[in-house]
């Protein structure tokens, strides 16, 4: 019997209401499917399943709000038969410690799953919604396909959807606890380097000219790629800090800083970003940020960052010095880009600079590992063709 | 009120056509000295003799084409062809003159002409004599085509069919003919509307014909699980009866129709798209067909069973939309 637990999506994540069943009692699952929505206090996140099964009992129902680590199902094993899974029910005790890898990442998630999918809203429910006045995304749908029937409308209709005031209370809450675990935990350092980025910007327009106007990249994708490429030199910022040691990542999965409209902050994660092309890249990226806005994000994106990169560049600070978000080691920032004085053999040019930054856990790396990063980072962005 | 079989109702209407007007003959294969095929029109032709009960080679073709001819000339002929398998010979004679001298003559003739047939599967007698092909006839303007279900509409259709002054054809499913039940003395002259057979909230089931009953049984069940069905006979395939279909429709917002065809081109998709057009923003659920599977219909007992739509299958179709 597989016990389908309630994975910590992100280490501020102390509880989570379950949404909605994605599976029904005896339905197949694969390895990588979503199973369940859960309402962290920072969206409404696809949770998925890292185990081949049957669905065989919903343990918590749809509106519930339950601990991390709470048997949420049990699924039949492969080969196992109801009988079996019952019997062993009686004998394990519930409060059994979560085996290590359920919530460990896929190697990698292909993009095409990440990929937003339509919620089933019957066209009766729809109409029924809008003479409510019911947001049908965030209704659990009890019709065939899971899809919102004008009855789950009705229903909704009936008592009124917190308003999102609370949504957002929550996620500052959410925000405050784990940036306070930082500062009390993590003895930060900080670096900072400006890197010329004349190169890079004039590679970046001559690329896009080549493009649609909706395939052309932004310079933040190309940091990202950048990023990613450099981290191979200092492995010891792409992890976590977990049980008084440091644990590398099995892949460059970073976390990106989206803000979010209504206020407050998500960074979920874009997997094997060393491995994406620059247009794969982007494309993630505006798919993440539109989803993360829309608050339909996956489990293993909420759960599973291994860095963080945050650019306030838009906002127009010059550097920024970031929080790292436990339980990762390091978080990169980048700056405004723009023009200003710059000397260069001899003389003195007005370039297009960013200053890159590196807040990082000295419990997992030292300065000068941390300086080596900085450095490849700059050389990297001088060859924005190898990106 | 008194109690009669499919059969017996048919064959009172009969009766009743012969000697109210002595316009009316009937015409086909064994429709005389045996009695019919399905042993509807037994006793006719000692009752009204030889010239108005007439026995006729094994020849579709050609005796529907006297049927056109003695209607074009006057006569309210009903001709019987022994079941909707061998119509298909005789298909010439219906779509391309029955159904079109209104109109190829600009109005000036019309063809009062009724052709029983018996349709549909269920009594083991293999793939060439089983088909259901409702639909092919259901297709064609020109032509009105009936599909009795109950035993007080194969007694009362055929009245206003002789009334009416174009081609129709009426569906007799050969599974029906021993089904007995109380009917009114009145008559229900009616070949418009579909009826409401079982009123429900929750799904309409949109059937006709053979698959009536069967649809009644499932609803049945359904009543004893809490779902509450609806059941509509739709009674006439051409013109079908498009506001009844889509008023229950609207009621429920679910459908789920059940048809002896063959899924592909069924008179069931015919219907699911009128519903997906003209109903589309009341459904609650995508609309199921129940159909006949798309084989040949077996023989063996157990395998046609399996191929036609059943009870079972209808309560399951219902669960699904229901997402149950």
């Amino acid at each position: 019997m597989i016990e389908f637990k309630l994975p910590s999506l992100g280490a501020d994540m102390e509880e989570g209401k379950l949404l909605e069943w994605k599976v029904k009692p005896g339905e197949v699952v694969k390895r990588g499917q979503v199973i369940a929505v859960v309402d962290t206090s920072k969206a409404a996140v696809d949770v998925e399943i890292w185990q081949d099964g049957t669905m065989f009992e919903q343990v918590v129902s749809i509106g519930e709000t339950v601990p991390v680590g709470t048997v949420l199902a049990t699924l039949l094993a492969p080969g196992e038969t109801p009988e079996q899974a019952a019997l062993q029910k009686r004998e394990v005790p519930p409060a059994r410690p979560a085996p290590k890898d359920v919530t460990a990442p896929a190697a990698a998630v292909p993009l095409a799953t990440t990929l937003a999918q339509r919620k089933p809203v019957s066209p009766a429910a729809r109409k029924r919604a809008r003479e409510l006045d019911v947001d049908v995304d965030k209704l659990p749908g009890t019709g065939p396909h899971g899809a919102v029937t004008v009855e789950d409308v009705e229903k909704a209709g009936a008592r009124p959807v917190p308003p999102p005031a609370d949504r957002h209370a929550e996620m500052r809450k959410a925000i405050a606890a784990a940036m306070s675990r930082s500062k009390r935990e993590i003895p930060h350092y900080y670096l900072s380097e400006t890197i010329p980025m004349q190169r890079a910007a004039e590679w970046l327009a001559r690329e896009n000219e080549k493009r649609s106007v909706t395939e052309r990249i932004l310079m933040g994708a190309l940091q990202l790629k950048a990023v990613a490429l450099a981290l191979a030199k200092a492995p010891e910022l792409n992890g976590f800090w977990r049980d008084g040691a440091f644990q590398p990542a099995t892949g460059v999965h970073i976390g990106v800083a989206i803000s979010i409209r209504q206020g407050g902050l998500i960074a979920p994660a874009i997997h094997e970003v060393d491995k994406k092309s620059l247009a794969e890249l982007m494309r993630a990226l505006s798919d993440l940020v539109s989803r993360a806005r829309a608050g339909s994000l996956r489990s293993s994106e909420m759960s599973d960052p291994s860095i963080t990169v945050t650019n306030l560049g838009e906002q127009g600070v010059e550097a920024v010095f970031g929080v790292i978000y436990p339980p990762q080691v390091a978080l990169v920032g980048f700056g405004r880009l723009e023009t200003r004085p710059w000397s260069e053999n001899g003389q003195v040019l007005a370039l297009p600079l960013v200053t890159a930054t590196l807040s990082a856990d000295h419990r997992a790396s030292d300065g000068i590992r941390g300086a080596r990063f900085l450095a490849e980072l700059r050389e990297r962005l001088q060859h924005p063709e190898e990106l | 009120m008194s109690r009669l079989s499919y059969r017996e109702g048919m064959r009172q209407a009969l009766r009743e056509a012969l000697a109210g007007d002595p316009r009316v003959f009937l015409m086909g294969e064994d429709v005389g000295r045996y009695g019919g095929t399905y042993a509807v029109t037994k006793g006719l032709l000692e009752e009204f003799g030889p010239e108005r009960v007439r026995d006729t080679p094994l020849s579709e073709l050609g005796f529907v084409g006297a049927g056109v001819g003695a209607a074009l000339g006057g006569m309210r002929p009903i001709v019987e062809v022994m079941t909707v398998n061998f119509s298909l010979l005789a298909l010439d004679q219906i779509v391309n003159h029955a159904a079109l001298y209104h109109h190829m003559s600009g109005g000036q003739f019309s063809v009062p002409l009724v052709i029983r047939m018996a349709t549909g599967a269920g009594r083991q007698v293999a793939a060439q004599h089983s088909h259901s092909f409702e639909n092919w006839y259901a297709s064609i303007p020109g032509i009105k085509v009936l599909a009795p279900g109950t035993v007080e509409d194969a007694r009362d259709m055929l009245a206003p069919a002789l009334a009416d002054p174009d081609p129709v054809v009426i569906f007799e499913h050969v599974q029906l003919y021993n089904m007995e039940a109380d009917v009114p003395e009145a008559r229900n002259a009616d070949i418009r509307s579909a009826a409401v057979r079982r009123e429900g909230k929750m799904v309409s089931l949109i059937t006709y014909g053979g698959s009536l009953s069967k649809t009644l049984q499932a609803a049945a069940e359904l009543a004893q699980e809490g779902i509450d069905a609806e059941v509509v006979d739709l009674r006439v395939l051409r013109p079908l009866d498009s506001a009844s279909i889509l008023a229950s429709v609207r009621k429920c917002r679910r459908a789920v129709v059940v048809d002896e065809s063959w899924r592909t081109g069924s008179l069931a998709a015919e219907i699911v798209a009128r519903i997906a057009e003209e109903a589309f923003y009341d459904l609650d659920a995508p609309p199921v067909r129940v159909c006949t599977e798309e084989v040949p219909i077996p023989y063996a007992k157990h395998l046609e069973e399996a191929a036609l739509p059943q009870p079972a299958k209808i309560v399951a179709a219902v669960k699904a939309a229901l997402g149950r």
